[in-house]
């Protein structure tokens, strides 16, 4: 709890930044789309149906949607200027956010307009009111609570929704909902949910009492409310104005225990040597790996099967060392990637079963499960189903599974020990195999690649003394034992560690 | 600017076909009060708002004060020419005393002279001055009408247009508050346009009937002498309306004719 209140500060921060900004420009893209859906029903329909539209898409997707979109975008103006910009992060999170706030104030304020008395629109032309100043002194200020309680839902849907914003990269109070749903720390989840929730009821209130101020025309209440919402938010981005310097490195890490921990290992060596450094976790496997080639992050590390199948979209399986060989040319002539080295354990996946029902069917390799599959159920991470390494092992055996289903890590691990399915694609650094004596199952065709956990460096950085001086002693320092034991330390039910913890326990193991 | 005279000189208006003003000419001089009358779809509204600019005539042009009222943009036209109508239009967001101060606001007037303006306003539609501070929901029907009538008169202007302007107000009110607005006519000097459909009303108030009946003038003239001259049964049957009524009434009141 002590740590979760430690990175509220900051998480707060930018949260409130973001969903901030999104409704101020929201609000700047939607008021005068009202306006003029209001003058011309020609533009009514088309507007508010656009806007509608928006608003069904579920807004992870809307997220994940802005970044390739501006990494594409990113890519032609550094041909075009040559200055590139962050695809990752804020600037998607801001406009999928701006998007989503457009709908409820567009509606509500074009409804709004639409509202106002027609004899007090005759009477504004009647006294000699220019059209502008018809909209500003009479048709806007009549609107205004209508449009006020358009704000109001855009800001509760907004705060929310910023949460999903982790994902691309951006520190949100989704981060402790991300990080406490792959770490079972539910606390954490809790937390993030209470306070974001906290924070749209404040707004939600601030808003509310404009409100009903701008209803009955009393001006205190809007100017309360209104100075209310600008103090909270310059309050809860104090943090950002120390915080936000350049951070000297960004420390990248998808979304599962080990990654966090190794993250947490990089980020502390590098701390250790007096860096500054932020971190950009929970990314999605491929967004990972295109924000260090696009130098959005410096260094995080992946796995060569990973890299392999999905980067350099080989099917073959030449052996480990000639992987990584093969990996470290590749990735530095297409991306100008630096593969530092392996970190010495393997992260591979790998088909596990609980012993007694192994035992009882009598499969030790996946020949065997192939043969068994019809009758049995498949659990397995979410990305994995449509990975290639699943298509390449699947094609291998000719696997016929009566059921597959997708899990969080942390959920398929439950499901295999209630029964719920057989056999899961685990990782074979997952402390959980021992923990829950699981049986790994035998690849006699070799068709699953070989993971090892390899240290990425992205072109920018990968000339960067003190950062490859930070990094070299962790290649091939760490065993897969000692993995295992730091992943369990966060996985476990009771007693766990979060990941700063862990890696620091890590991190004496290597001394 | 007390005194203005109109010009109106074959003004059309169609609507889809439909034909709302079959090029009405009139002419009326400064100072002059007119009543617009005929029945619903007579065009008696549309010609009415031709001359501040709220409709814009097909064809034809109108004069006020000699100027083509067609040059410059409609907001300075409607400055200079009060603009009275039934449903009144206060604006909900403001004070009684911002309701009257608006237009000259709009024409940048000191808060001094403004201050001064609303007061006597107030008290010329004989409301009192401690009105100017409430909301204009707080007020009965008649006395919203009499700030409708304030406000129109609010930056002085030389012409006062009037679209049933009493309509929907109760009838001892309604004969109150027109026999208030006549002297503010004649005191001030203005030139009165007022719609209605009321026969009674014209004849009461105004110095001329101009008859209209799908949108063209059937009848022109001061009340007595269409009483006596018209021979157009229609036109009659309208003008002789107030005199029956008042007939009926004498007959069922028991009262002497």
């Amino acid at each position: 709890m002590s740590e979760a209140f430690a990175l509220l500060p900051v998480y707060l921060a930018w949260h409130v930044l973001l969903s901030a900004s999104a409704l101020v420009l929201g609000a700047a893209i939607s008021l005068p789309l009202a306006v003029a859906a209001s003058r011309s029903p020609r533009l009514r329909w088309p507007l508010l149906a656009g806007a509608g539209l928006i608003q069904t898409i579920p807004s992870l997707a809307l997220l994940a949607l802005f970044f390739p979109l501006l990494l594409l975008l990113s890519q032609l103006s550094q041909t075009v200027t040559g200055h590139g910009f962050s695809a990752l992060g804020f600037l998607p999170s801001l406009l999928a956010l701006t998007l989503y706030a457009v709908l409820p104030i567009l509606r509500t304020a074009t409804t709004g307009l639409m509202g106002v008395d027609p004899a007090v629109r005759e009477a504004a032309d009647g006294v000699g009111m220019t059209p502008h100043q018809k909209l500003w002194r009479v048709e806007l200020p009549l609107a205004l609570p209508v449009i006020m309680a358009g704000v109001r839902t855009a800001a509760v849907w907004t705060i929310g929704a910023a949460t999903l914003s982790t994902p691309v990269g951006q520190t949100s109070l989704g981060n402790y909902i991300f990080a406490g749903l792959q770490t079972e720390n539910w606390i954490f989840v809790l937390f993030g949910c209470a306070a974001s929730a906290t924070l749209a009821i404040c707004a939600d209130q601030l808003l509310g009492l404009m409100e009903a101020g701008a209803a009955r025309r009393d001006r205190r209440r809007v100017i309360a409310g209104g100075a209310g919402l600008l103090i909270g938010v310059a309050i809860a981005l104090l943090p950002l104005v120390s915080f936000g310097k350049p951070a000297g490195y960004t420390v990248g890490a998808k979304n599962f225990s080990e990654q966090y921990i190794l993250a947490e290992l990089i980020a502390g060596r590098l701390e250790g040597g007096g860096a500054r450094v932020s971190r950009k976790e929970d990314l999605g496997s491929a967004v990972a790996y295109r924000a260090l080639a696009a130098g959005e992050i410096d260094v995080y590390v992946d796995y060569s099967g990973t890299l392999w199948t999905n980067v350099l979209g080989r099917t073959d399986n030449p052996g480990r060392e000639a992987v990584v060989a093969e990996l470290t040319t590749r990735l530095k002539a297409r991306d100008g990637v630096a593969v530092l080295g392996s970190l010495g354990f393997e992260n591979a996946y790998a088909f596990a079963m609980r012993r007694d029902r192994a035992e009882a069917l009598g499969v030790t390799s996946l020949a065997d499960l192939a043969r068994l599959s019809p009758r049995l159920k498949l659990g397995s991470d979410i990305e994995f189903l449509s990975r290639p390494e699943w298509k390449g092992v699947d094609a291998a055996y000719g696997f016929s599974f009566g059921r597959e289903t997708s899990y969080q890590p942390t959920f398929m691990y439950r499901a295999l020990a209630s029964g719920d399915v057989d056999v899961i694609s685990a990782f074979s650094s997952d402390g959980r195999i021992a923990a829950n004596d699981l049986v790994v199952l035998t690849d006699p065709k070799g068709a699953l690649p070989p993971y090892d956990a390899v240290v990425l460096v992205s072109g920018r950085r990968a000339g960067d003394a003190r950062l490859l001086a930070a990094l070299e002693p962790l290649i091939g320092a760490v065993s897969v034992e000692a993995m295992r034991t730091a992943n369990y330390s966060v996985d476990r039910d009771s007693g766990k560690l979060s990941p700063a913890a862990a890696a620091g326990e890590l991190a004496k193991t290597l001394e | 600017m007390a005194g203005t005279d109109i010009e109106i000189a074959g003004v059309e208006k169609r609507y889809d076909g439909h034909v709302a003003l079959a090029g009405v000419s009139l002419s009326i001089p400064a100072g002059q009060f007119v009543a617009l009358v005929g029945a619903s779809g007579s065009g008696k509204t549309t010609l009415l708002k031709t001359l501040n600019r709220l409709i814009t005539p097909d064809a034809g042009a109108i004069r006020i004060g000699g100027e083509d009222i067609a040059e410059g943009p409609p907001h300075r036209l409607r400055r200079r020419i009060g603009y009275v109508f039934q449903e009144v239009g206060l604006f909900p967001h403001l004070t009684v005393g911002e309701n009257i101060a608006v237009t000259p606001r709009l024409l940048g007037w000191t808060p001094e002279r403004i201050a001064a303006r609303t007061d006597d306003l107030l008290a010329l539609v004989a409301l009192p001055a401690a009105m100017a501070s409430r909301a204009p929901a707080e007020l009965s029907g008649g006395q919203r009408q009499r700030v409708g009538v304030a406000r129109a008169l609010a930056a002085e202007p030389g012409i006062l247009l009037m679209d049933e302007p009493f309509g929907a107000l109760d009838p001892l009110t309604r004969d109150a508050l027109g026999t208030d607005v006549l002297a503010l006519h004649e005191r001030l000097g203005l030139t009165t346009v007022m719609v209605t459909h009321d026969m009674a009303e014209a004849v009461l108030l105004a110095d001329r009937i101009v008859v209209l009946r799908d949108g063209a003038v059937v009848a022109d003239g001061a009340p007595e002498a269409l009483v006596r001259d018209v021979i157009d049964p229609g036109v009659r049957d309208l003008l002789e309306a107030p005199r029956r009524q008042a007939l009926r009434l004498a007959e069922r009141l028991g009262g002497g004719a």
